[in-house]
């Protein structure tokens, strides 16, 4: 079409190659580099640093937590999501229980940090509760107040929660149109065939949104993988609820090892490209249909 | 009549759930948003929800925490380093991405559909690889605590995303009307601002609620290249630094944290429309 007047198409495309270069492209080699270089990047360290990454305990607590998310944030927002979804289609209220539950998608991780720091806040047992959560237990539940982001086997999943807040809306809007676009006539001769709503979820609903459950749960997991805000704001790592990316940036900031950083980067890189594959193939299908 | 009544009663545990779930959600920022209008005691003494006992006793209220936050805490001067940081973040990477993704929508050159997958296959670097590099670079080049460091650094963040979807929705416009407008001798500039931009304003709305939404939100991005220059400190960077000066006050706390959100709240509100639209086209973002 426009073989000729080829050297205008770069004229359109060069300042875009010229920002991912400078932004994407150049740091994502360098920090491969720097991640078998010492702390301060002057000497040649080998795999010291991912023998670190792999073997350390703060690492491990690290890995694991993030495990934890991609397991319980994931099954819940995704669950949820899916859940309210179907639900919602059958009553005329509809987009106004969904709005409810989006809202918080327009809440930045550092604001929903503060809302959620409030719902946990702690007061002794002999003072009125001020936080939602130690209200409902001391007054309804009769037990002792609860450090819901202290307590040592609670916390992750408090945190989780507050993720879980934040992203059951967006699976939501994105599962509820998957599942409007069934054809309805499908469902209506199932029922008339006497099937139960039940069969008709789990046979039917479910392999059709088969594609874009499979987007959602990747997208959930490379999110997770990622998670930073709420853990740096509301524990900043205490009380064994570090994740990778928290770990990497106290790596940065707090022990200026610029080796393990990196390391701890590439690592999260590794783990979140098959999933990306994974992702983008299904989007395509999804697409497809 | 009976068999209604019956259809009503199997369908009331939709109904309850449906709407427990709805006001569950709402609870957390409902119960933030009045304890930033009550005064410090009555916050630290009593739980939000006891307002409700006399709800129309309207001098249980005040607007002093947010006085105070704006003037004494210094969120007035986040409020406007938030807007000066976001619009210019939002702005650039959209044009910069809408020249790129017409150039491989519309335009024949050697090597195209690689280059588009390299460009769209960069969605895969997760910020935490590009931080120390370019620190370095930003701490040379003195851009370390800048607006135009940020405004740069998201626009690099946001580029593939935002090809990925210009792309697409430019590619799907109809062929033969960007045919003829060539054959009438238009030429691609003329194409892409007479034909291509506006046709596309969906798409570019979409994505401007999205980078928007993801700059105004952002706290890493602020908080590695804004560091500790608290005169440029967006929303974020600010409140998440008040969580640790003012601990318990949080009549303070409540009020800096609804006036960071309120503007994207209400921006989401009038919006929704297109954000729902944008995440349809495309929900991976980097």
């Amino acid at each position: 079409m426009h073989w000729r007047k080829s050297w205008v198409a770069w004229l359109y495309l060069a300042p875009a190659l010229l920002i991912v270069t400078a932004y994407l492209v150049y740091p994502t080699l360098a920090t491969l580099y720097y991640s078998f270089l010492d702390a301060h990047g002057q000497q040649f360290v080998g795999l010291e640093n991912y023998k670190w990454v792999f073997t350390s305990s703060a690492m491990h607590v690290a890995f694991r937590n993030n495990l934890l998310w991609i397991v319980v944030f994931t099954s819940a927002t995704v669950g949820l999501g899916l859940v309210l979804a179907v639900m919602a289609d059958r009553v005329r209220y509809e987009s106004l229980v969904k709005s409810a539950i989006f809202l918080p998608m327009a809440i930045s991780f550092v604001g929903a940090g503060v809302i959620w720091l409030f719902m946990y806040a702690y007061r002794p047992a002999n003072v009125p509760q001020i936080g939602v959560l130690n209200a409902i237990w001391v007054n309804v539940f009769h037990h002792d107040p609860v450090g819901w982001l202290t307590n040592r086997s609670i916390n992750n999943f408090a945190l989780i929660a507050v993720g879980v807040w934040i992203w059951t809306g967006f699976n939501m809007v994105i599962l509820s149109a998957a599942y409007k676009n069934i054809p309805k006539e499908l469902l209506e001769a199932a029922r008339v065939d006497g099937a139960t709503e039940w069969t008709i979820f789990w046979k039917i609903v479910l392999p059709l949104m088969k594609p874009t459950l499979a987007v959602v749960v990747t997208t959930m997991i490379i999110n997770v993988l990622k998670v930073f805000d709420i853990v740096y704001v509301m524990t900043n790592g205490n009380y064994g609820t570090e994740v990778m990316a928290n770990r990497m940036y106290k790596e940065m900031f707090h022990y200026y090892n610029f080796g393990r950083a990196s390391a701890i980067a590439v690592v999260l890189l590794l783990a979140i490209i098959p999933v990306m594959l994974v992702n983008n193939r299904r989007f395509r299908e999804q697409e497809a249909q | 009549m009976v068999t209604r009544a019956l259809r009503w009663l199997a369908r009331l545990p939709l109904h309850v759930i449906l709407i427990a779930a709805a006001v569950v959600w709402m609870i957390p920022t409902v119960g933030l948003f009045i304890s930033s209008l009550r005064p410090p005691d009555a916050v630290m003494r009593t739980g939000w929800w006891t307002v409700f006992t006399h709800p129309f006793d309207f001098t249980q209220f005040t607007l002093q925490n947010y006085i105070d936050i704006l003037t004494a805490q210094g969120m007035g001067r986040a409020f406007l380093n938030s807007l000066i940081i976001t619009i210019p973040a939002t702005i650039i990477p959209i044009s910069v991405a809408a020249f790129a993704a017409y150039a491989f929508a519309w335009m024949d050159f050697r090597g195209r559909d690689a280059l588009f997958g390299i460009v769209v296959g960069l969605m895969v670097v997760p910020l935490q690889m590009t931080l120390i590099p370019l620190l370095k670079v930003y701490n040379h080049l003195g851009l370390a605590g800048t607006y135009l460091g940020v405004w740069l650094a998201h626009t690099g963040y946001g580029l593939p995303f935002a090809v990925y979807l210009l792309r697409n929705f430019f590619g799907a416009l109809p062929r033969d009307l960007l045919e003829s407008a060539y054959l009438d001798g238009a030429s691609d500039f003329t194409a892409f601002f007479r034909l291509v931009l506006p046709l596309s304003i969906p798409a570019l709305a979409s994505l401007a609620i999205f980078q928007f939404l993801w700059v105004w939100n952002d706290l890493l991005v602020a908080l590695i290249y804004l560091g500790g220059t608290e005169k440029v400190a967006p929303l974020t960077l600010k409140l998440s630094s008040l969580i640790n000066s003012l601990g318990q006050n949080w009549h303070l706390l409540t009020a800096a944290a609804f006036v960071s959100m309120a503007f994207p709240l209400v921006v989401f509100l009038a919006l929704q429309r297109y954000f729902v639209r944008g995440i349809l086209a495309g929900s991976v973002k980097g």
